[in-house]
């Protein structure tokens, strides 16, 4: 393959995946990285150091966003920032050291999660506590958020059950080379009783720095080469910008039926080969 | 500094890194092509790409020299600086506001980052 095809040939990837991750909110990492290793043959490793290049690309450009919409939680996510930063590192230490079947094997368990929340859309929590509970209080964590015009007050509890599930998120996160959102949003919505659209906002503006934070071992390994990346980061960020134009006018719901199947496919596909030590 | 304020500096903090970082990687792109359509490329083996591309002083000689490589690894570069960027402006923000619990937890977020990074670079 000439320079030329594989250029365009992942650019275009890259869009679609850009695309329909910021429409089922499931982010563009989690769909590159096996289309590029499955589909166009290309090392894992340097499938997971583009795909986190884009990961802070579309994190950053959405955060931009959000935060001036008022949703975002600056407190909560700087705080979570400690946990999914340290978490990010090691990750990205398993993965220099670990082998690529067993990096396909979890990512490949990763999809299964995210092929099920596309499909089944599990229900979050609803209706946040007011109060934070003694800890959230003494972090000062609880805010206001934007409903109907209004600003709605919201508490914050369970923090360390929260900076737990963070620092696994930022581990899964270093280790993929994905933006972990969807653990993000968990460890914040069901375990911290955030509200869901503060826990989205919140979860994306972390998603940059935790990225950030493996960027340093990704590069100096090599992960990140620049023919690669370079298709994949400007299609991702294409792509999730038109996503985010269409937001409003797309029928999500077929949509993600599927994306969900296609993700289930891939889920599949890399258990198998890693399985059978063809990735 | 309140903070609506801090949110919207990080905000526009975050757009301009993000573009300035896509211009850059797009003209080392344009500039890749130009050069080096024709290549043969293959991706099944991972192999280290060398100095140019996996240290900071090689990237940015590469990129001064205008390398297509090195100008695409800088506008990374400049990507992965956007949220570190962003981390120092809340440690700033914080601080400003006279807001000492979340100036010292911003500052922590941002000494992990940069321990990381020099590890790396």
């Amino acid at each position: 393959m000439t320079a030329l095809t594989f250029t365009f040939v992942v650019l275009a990837m890259s869009a679609v995946a850009g695309f329909l991750g910021s429409l089922t909110g499931l982010g563009g990492g989690v769909v590159i990285v096996p289309a590029l290793a499955l589909a166009m043959g290309v090392d894992i490793k340097y499938a997971i150091g583009a795909s986190l290049v884009s990961v802070i690309a579309t994190s950053s450009g959405a955060a931009a966003a959000y935060v001036r919409e008022g949703y975002s939680n600056i407190r909560v996510g700087m705080l979570l920032e400690i946990a999914t930063t340290l978490g990010a590192i090691l990750g990205a230490i398993l993965a220099v050291h670990v082998t690529t079947h067993v990096i396909a094997i979890v990512f490949g368990f990763v999809l299964l999660q995210a092929a099920y929340q596309s499909l089944f859309k599990p229900d979050h929590h609803t209706g946040s506590p007011i109060e934070s509970d003694a800890l959230g209080k003494r972090l000062r964590l609880g805010s206001t958020f934007p409903v109907d015009g209004t600003r709605q007050e919201y508490g914050v509890r369970n923090v360390p059950a929260g900076f737990g599930l963070m620092f696994g998120a930022g581990t899964l996160s270093g280790l993929l080379g994905i933006g972990s959102g969807a653990l993000k949003v968990i460890a914040m919505d069901r375990a911290m009783k955030i509200p869901f659209k503060v826990s989205t906002t919140t979860s994306n503006f972390m998603i940059g720095v935790t990225a950030a934070a493996s960027a340093g071992v990704y590069l100096s390994r090599g992960y990140i080469d620049p023919r690669v990346a370079m298709p994949v980061m400007l299609g991702v960020l294409a792509g999730a910008f038109f996503g985010t134009k269409v937001l409003i006018h797309a029928r999500v719901r077929t949509l993600r039926i599927v994306f969900g199947c296609v993700v289930l496919a891939l889920a599949i596909e890399m258990i198998v080969n890693g399985l059978t030590g063809k990735v | 500094m309140d903070d609506r304020r801090l949110e919207t500096s990080i905000g526009n903090l975050l757009r301009a890194g993000v573009l300035l970082s896509a211009a850059t990687v797009f003209a080392g792109g344009i500039l890749y092509l130009a050069r080096h359509h024709a290549d043969r490329v293959d991706y099944h083996q991972f192999a280290a790409g060398g100095s140019i591309v996996q240290s900071l002083r090689g990237v940015l000689q590469s990129a001064a020299h205008l390398n297509s490589e090195g100008l695409i690894q800088f506008g990374l570069l400049l990507l992965i600086a956007t949220p570190v960027a962003r981390v120092a402006l809340a440690v700033v923000g914080f601080a400003l506001e006279r807001d000492r619990l979340y100036a010292v937890v911003s500052l922590i977020v941002l000494v992990i980052l940069a321990l990381s990074l020099m590890h790396a670079l």
